[in-house]
């Protein structure tokens, strides 16, 4: 580039995650807000890559009864990694079933931090409301961390931080739709009311929704499909983790108001006129 | 018995960690369920099996 473009490369770069700006859930602070699910991956392989590109610190596993072929390779890929187990109760339709599924991975991966979701069908995957709020207490009751999968809805919201949940996880659209924020609305609600992180979680489908989300006010984003099922998953995985973290930027750097007429931002005075042209009255300046 | 939703004609008596260990499991990331209730790892040793349980081994899966 010439030397004219120097200024603006000398500029500071926002800061990460990190530093002056910690991603901490229950107290523990999180190096990425970028949180990976692995499902619908198609190797270990291909995970490890869109693990690595996407900088996560913590990464969702399902609980499942072992298979003919063993455990798998997927808990020894995280720990090598350094990656941090987030358990789900996916596949759960009961605050009973989420409760043992929940205690079995507390057992088996020895740690208490759980993502609840307790589903109504297998045709939305949408939360069941009802039973959600009563596995999060159940859990939190158990001594569990608990991070809870829920519907876009204020109110639900309120009542799972006062549940004693640790995060809310708000969906932006129904799992593994990429469809991306429905109710953009409902999301700056709840990250406005909640005082615990709310990290949105199902929906996002490409960078944009992920920067969306922390544009308004998620602390973080919780993306599955979106990378496993892209057709190059490391390279979404990467275009994500931009996505939040430009999200994230904009949203500590403060918008502007949006309006209904052009502001001119530059002087109106001063402008060359030619004579007889009336001065005044095509506006301000561009 | 029934481990894993299959009919399994193990020996009464049998304890949860011969069962986990029988079927070449590591201990690490895997967890048991008996009868709907977590065994804890430390009480593998002395918790026995016996007709009509129902068992549950399971661990970490890829998952959203």
């Amino acid at each position: 580039m010439s030397a004219t473009a120097a200024p603006e490369d000398s500029r500071p770069v926002p800061e990460p995650a990190g530093d002056d700006d910690p991603f901490v859930i229950a107290g523990e602070e999180l190096a990425s807000r970028l949180i990976l699910g692995t499902g619908g991956m198609r190797s270990l392989d291909e995970l490890r890559g869109a693990l690595v590109a996407s900088g996560t610190a913590m990464a969702t596993v399902a609980v499942r009864r072992v298979g003919p072929g063993g455990p798998g390779g997927l808990l020894a890929l995280l720990d090598e990694l350094g990656i941090r187990v987030l358990p789900n109760t996916a596949g759960c339709g009961t605050a009973a079933e989420a409760l043992l599924t929940a205690r079995l991975a507390r057992e088996a991966f020895g740690t208490s931090w759980v993502k609840v979701e307790v589903i109504a069908d297998d045709d939305t995957l949408l939360p069941d409301a009802i039973e959600l709020v009563d596995a999060a207490a159940d859990l939190v009751d158990d001594g569990f961390t608990v991070l809870a999968y829920t519907n876009d809805d204020p109110v639900l919201a309120t009542r799972l931080e006062q549940a004693g949940c640790a995060a809310v996880m708000p969906l932006g659209a129904p799992i593994g739709t990429g469809l991306g924020i429905r109710n953009p609305h409902n999301i700056e609600l709840i990250a406005s009311r909640l005082t615990v992180p709310v990290i949105l979680d199902a929906g996002i489908g490409t960078a944009s929704d992920a920067c969306l989300a922390m544009e308004l006010g998620c602390a973080g984003v919780l993306a599955a499909s979106a990378v496993t099922r892209a057709q190059h998953p490391s390279l979404m995985a990467r275009a994500l983790a931009d996505g939040v973290a430009a999200g994230r930027a904009a949203a500590r750097a403060g918008r502007i108001p949006r309006r209904h007429l052009a502001e001119a931002s530059s002087p109106a005075a001063g402008r060359v006129t030619l004579s007889g042209s009336p001065a005044g009255t095509a506006g301000s300046g561009r | 018995m029934l481990v894993n939703g299959e009919q399994w004609d193990g020996p009464a008596g049998v304890t949860i960690a011969e069962l986990v260990a029988g079927r070449g499991l590591p201990v690490r990331g895997v967890a048991v369920a008996r009868n709907g209730e977590v065994v804890p790892r430390s009480r593998w040793e002395v918790v026995t099996l016996h007709p009509g349980d129902t068992v549950d081994i399971v661990t970490a899966v890829a998952g959203g």
